[in-house]
């Protein structure tokens, strides 16, 4: 694994962000799905279902988890594994809130050992 | 969904006391007309509404006061009732037509109900004043009871009948050492005969409970609180509480003291009036042809015809009723019915199983049975019973009959045989009276597949829980093998409700949000799943056009974009092309719109339109402004909504055309574009039997025929194959539009979510729908006009709204980055 000067990016306000929705944050053609809960939580992760790379900032919020639009696989937007599966997850990306803004750590860099 | 009337013109409708029986007949007058009165209810009681005959259960612990509360708080306000709580009403004036609470609160009215109930009997003997001495028929009783037993101690019961032993049994199962004093030698000797009482009285022993029968109280006896009860000869019995069960007397005093007439209870006629016009009384408090009762199940007959009387009815009496008793003592299976004093004229059938500790005995008189005991094994109870209510002859079975029903024609080995042989008007849910007939009716008709659904719609079950049995062995009966009794019919699992049981608590309830629902309907997820939010959202939607604010987060993807999304997360755009027809104009847009932002494939569909497929979401809200444009609007090939309306030529050019398929056609997807339903609906018209636009496999399905239109439903094409079948033959246009519009509302307002047409027919039957839309035509024109209020709000291109940017925020991503690939991926 390659550690990278990690910083805290700005990406926006919450209000931006519909509570139980999810927005998109394009680095070129990489997506990271940004989540906001009932509850104001904040999540980030890949906007690729494990399934068939469905984006799933497109899909329904409701709890801590997102159903995937294109064959309802549920994953959870905290430790992005896939419900029900022992072994499928999704990338998980920090995120944290700070005054009203939403901060994501990046650039960040495949963790991909095999 | 009524139209609310004027509000300033509600009549007043106040109702004094807020028990069981005037909780009836709010329920049936709301059902059928929730804004005629404006409501106020005066109630002794510092609470709601709750189930009485359930005290028992929450006295020995089986249930919570909460599990027992029929109309919550939410209730009067979502109804808009008033309801004096802690309020008893003291005076009527009947000239003034006005009532007075206690602290001088007053309320006039135009119809009154007296629903006082009754009171306990307290005997009057020395020390019947002493704190510990309680009486047994509220929560402020039960209260009582469970802070005593709190400390263990000694308990002593005045009155061996049905609520005497319940108390005893409940006490006893808190921990307190009970005996039951009971003035007879049997117990419950008004509902059961010697033998009946004597088994009962060794399985109450046998739990502990001594019981002292022709016992009398002489006194209570305590300086400053109760410590003992002495009997007629001498025998004293420690107490640390007395609770006095030996009967109820109508709660007249109110009524007595207005003037009105009152005998034992206060008299009514057959259409539930006191001697006032005005005044209606019902429940425990009221005497009917010389007839006072103390079961809820005669109490609903009268709230039944109290309810209609309101609304106008001039028919509607109350005939009387004939009354069965259960024990609700858990472990303790009693059932009793009629009389069966001995007598000359009368000869008893009796079955004894030592063994099993059973016993039956019927009373027959003139070949008919009058009376019935069953100790022991009560499942024959209502079979009995119903024989008993319609008088039937049982010469011809007499020999058989007390081995019950299933040796009534033979043998039988099939468990449902018994349930199945029962009249269509036997009782089967003594609580609510609820009939065979109607719980099967209910089956078929609505499609109920669960013992909740069954509750909800018939009330069947809902009370004491003892005919649950039976109504499960009616929907083994009724759905054969596919009924397993575990199987919940929930609509995910964040609930155990069922779809039609959530549709109808929605109205019931007045819900209007989905953060709401979820906490009425106690939703198991804080914030459901994407199952049960798109369907409660349509449910809102379909329910409350124009107040319920949409949920866009609780809609599918393809509903929030407006767009189909794709295997690549792009999307695919199908603007609507009314009725199959478009114009160069048109094709020249799409070309356009092809052609400036790179769509990469322009399909024709198999829905008569055309396809632009893979277009990026960002470009969505550019695509659909061009369109726009150029006079388009979406074609909602993305929603649970109206898809096409398929046509062919017809007259306009084809030599066998009968009439304007094509005009037809633009003129129903006009009438209906934008509704959103239960699932996607299709429709097509065909100009003549040649059926070239397939309406015969459609939702909704038009071919015209010389002499009209003949209207077809309830096709599919898709993963089922479903043949159409035939509404009926109509002779204009506009009636091709006014019924299939009513079909449609129909649907609409029943359907479970995702189930196409068909599913639904299947369900409701097509009798059903055929009575609603071809031989009611008031109703036909209601639904008519609902739909068109909900197109009010609905009826809008969604792509105009979203072009301008109310959710622009859905189209783009929230921040663009460009970074060296390399480093990310
Ligand atoms: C585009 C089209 C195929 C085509 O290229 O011709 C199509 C495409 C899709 N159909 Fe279809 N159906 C299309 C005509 C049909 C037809 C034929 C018709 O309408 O005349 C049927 C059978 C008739 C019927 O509905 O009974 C049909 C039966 C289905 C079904 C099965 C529905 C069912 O109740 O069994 C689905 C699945 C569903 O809706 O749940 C489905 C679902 C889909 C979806 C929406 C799958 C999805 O969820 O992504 C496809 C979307 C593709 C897209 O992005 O546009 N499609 N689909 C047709 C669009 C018609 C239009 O103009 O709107
Ligand atoms: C413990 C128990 C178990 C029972 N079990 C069964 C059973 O298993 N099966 C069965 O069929 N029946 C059973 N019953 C009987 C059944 O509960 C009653 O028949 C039914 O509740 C009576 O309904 P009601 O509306 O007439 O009167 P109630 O429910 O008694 O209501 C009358 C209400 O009016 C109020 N009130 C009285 N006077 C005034 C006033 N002046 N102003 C305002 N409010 C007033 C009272 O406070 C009371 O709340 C049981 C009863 C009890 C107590
Ligand atoms: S039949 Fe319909 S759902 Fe199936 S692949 Fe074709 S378009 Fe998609
Ligand atoms: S791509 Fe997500 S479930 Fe198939």
């Amino acid at each position: 694994m390659i550690e990278a000067t990690f910083e805290w990016v700005d990406i926006g306000g919450l209000s931006e962000i519909p509570p139980r929705g999810s927005r998109q944050v394009k680095v070129d053609n990489y997506a990271i799905a940004i989540f906001r809960t009932a509850d104001d939580r904040v999540y980030a992760i890949e906007d690729r279902c494990p399934h068939l790379g469905g984006p799933l900032s497109q899909g329904i919020v409701h709890g801590t988890a997102v159903t995937c639009p294109l064959h309802s696989w549920v994953i959870s937007v905290e430790s992005g594994k896939v419900l029900g599966s022992d072994t499928d997850c999704v990338r998980t990306i920090p995120v944290r809130k700070d005054n009203g803004r939403i901060l994501l750590r990046f650039p960040f860099y495949s963790e991909q050992v095999a | 969904m009524q139209i609310i009337g004027e509000l300033a013109m509600r009549e007043k409708f106040v109702v004094i006391g807020n028990g069981m029986a005037p909780g009836r007949v709010l329920e049936n007058l709301l059902e059928v007309a929730p804004d005629r009165y404006e409501i106020t209810i005066f109630n002794a009681e510092p609470r709601v509404n709750y189930d009485r005959i359930m005290l028992s259960p929450v006295l020995s612990g089986e249930r919570e006061y909460e599990d027992i509360i029929i109309h919550s708080d939410d209730w009067y306000a979502n109804h808009g009732i008033t309801l004096h709580k802690n309020k008893p009403v003291i005076d009527i004036n009947r000239q003034a037509q006005r009532v007075t609470a206690l602290d001088g609160v007053t309320a006039s009215y135009e119809r009154l109900l007296i629903a006082t109930g009754s009171n306990p009997i307290v005997i009057r003997i020395s020390g019947y004043e002493l704190p510990g001495v309680l009486c047994y028929r509220d929560l402020d009783d039960v209260n009582a009871m469970l802070a005593a037993s709190e400390k263990g101690g000694r308990a002593v019961v005045i009155g061996g009948g049905l609520l005497g032993l319940e108390a005893a049994a409940g006490l006893h199962a808190r921990g307190m050492q009970v005996s039951v004093i009971h003035l007879s030698d049997t117990l419950m000797d008004r509902q059961l005969d010697s033998a009946a009482g004597f088994l009962l009285q060794r399985a109450i022993e046998k739990r502990g409970i001594v019981v002292h029968t022709q016992a009398n109280t002489r006194a209570i006896v305590g300086s400053n609180k109760v410590t003992a009860v002495e009997l007629d000869d001498g025998t004293r019995i420690a107490a640390d509480i007395v609770v006095m069960a030996v009967g109820i007397r109508p709660n007249t005093a109110l009524a007595e003291a207005a003037g009105l007439a009152v005998n034992r209870g206060i008299v009514v006629d057959d259409s539930m009036r006191t001697s006032d016009e005005r005044i209606f009384a019902v429940g425990e408090c009221v005497e009917h042809r010389n007839q006072c009762y103390g079961l809820v199940a005669p109490l609903y007959e009268m709230a039944k015809v109290v309810a209609e009387r309101l609304l106008d009815s001039e028919t509607a009496t109350y005939l009387g009723s004939t009354t069965s008793t259960k024990l609700k003592v858990t472990g303790i299976d009693l059932f009793s019915a009629g009389d069966f004093a001995d007598g000359d004229d009368r000869e008893e059938i009796v079955l004894r199983d030592a063994a099993k500790g059973i016993y039956k005995r019927l009373v027959l008189q003139n070949e008919k049975i009058v009376g019935v005991v069953l100790y022991g094994e009560t499942r024959d109870g209502a079979w009995f019973f119903q024989q008993l209510r319609d008088a039937s002859d049982v010469s011809a079975q007499r020999d058989s009959l007390i081995f019950g029903q299933s040796y009534a024609g033979g043998t039988q080995l099939d468990p449902t045989a018994a349930v199945a042989a029962l009249a269509d008007d036997s009782d089967i849910c003594g609580c609510n009276g609820v009939c065979k007939g109607t719980i099967l009716k209910a089956i078929g008709d609505r499609g109920l597949t669960s013992i909740e659904d069954v509750r909800s719609a018939t009330k069947a079950s809902s009370s004491c829980g003892s005919c649950t049995p039976l109504v499960e062995q009616l929907l083994m009966l009724s759905l054969g093998e596919t009924y397993s009794p575990a199987a919940v019919q929930a609509m995910c699992p964040c609930t155990d409700k069922g779809h039609d049981e959530v549709r109808r608590l929605i109205i019931a309830k007045r819900l209007k949000s989905i953060p709401e629902l979820m906490q009425q309907l106690e939703w198991q997820t804080s914030c459901g799943c994407a199952k049960c939010r798109p369907a409660l959202n349509y449910y809102l939607l379909a329910t409350w056009p124009g107040e319920y604010e949409d949920d866009e987060q609780s809609r599918f993807i393809n509903e929030r974009a407006h767009a189909n999304i794709q295997k690549d997360g792009t999307f695919s755009v199908v603007p609507r092309m009314w009725g199959g027809i478009t114009s160069p104009n048109e094709l020249r847009a799409i070309v356009d719109v092809a052609d400036k932002f790179s769509i990469p494939t322009v399909k024709v569909t198999g829905g008569q339109r055309i396809d632009l497929i893979g277009v990026k979401k960002e470009d969505l809200l550019a695509v659909w402004s061009d369109l726009n444009d150029a006079g388009m609007v979406s074609g909602h090939a993305y929603g649970k909504a109206l898809r096409t309306v398929k046509t062919c030529v017809g007259t306009d050019w084809c030599r066998f055309g009968t009439q304007d398929s094509t005009g037809l056609g633009i003129r129903l997807e006009k009438h209906l574009w934008g509704a959103w339903t239960p699932h996607k609906i299709k429709l097509a018209v065909s100009g003549c039997p040649r059926n070239c636009a397939e309406s015969t496999c459609k939702d909704v399905g038009v071919v015209c025929v010389d002499s009209g239109y003949e209207i077809h439903y309830g096709g599919a094409a898709g993963m089922e194959l479903r043949e159409t079948k035939v509404l009926c033959t109509v002779k204009t246009e506009q009636e091709v539009i006014e019924y299939c519009t009513a079909l449609i509302q129909m649907y609409r307002e029943q359907a479970h979510y995702l189930d196409r047409v068909h599913k639904w027919a299947a369900r409701v039957g097509d009798k059903t729908i055929n009575e609603q839309i071809v031989e009611d035509s008031q109703r036909r024109r209601e639904l008519f006009q609902r739909f068109d209020i909900a197109q009010r709000t609905a009826q809008k291109d969604p792509w105009a709204e979203q072009a301008i940017g109310k959710h622009k925020h859905e189209f783009l991503p929230l921040v663009k980055f460009t970074k060296v690939a390399e480093e990310i991926m």
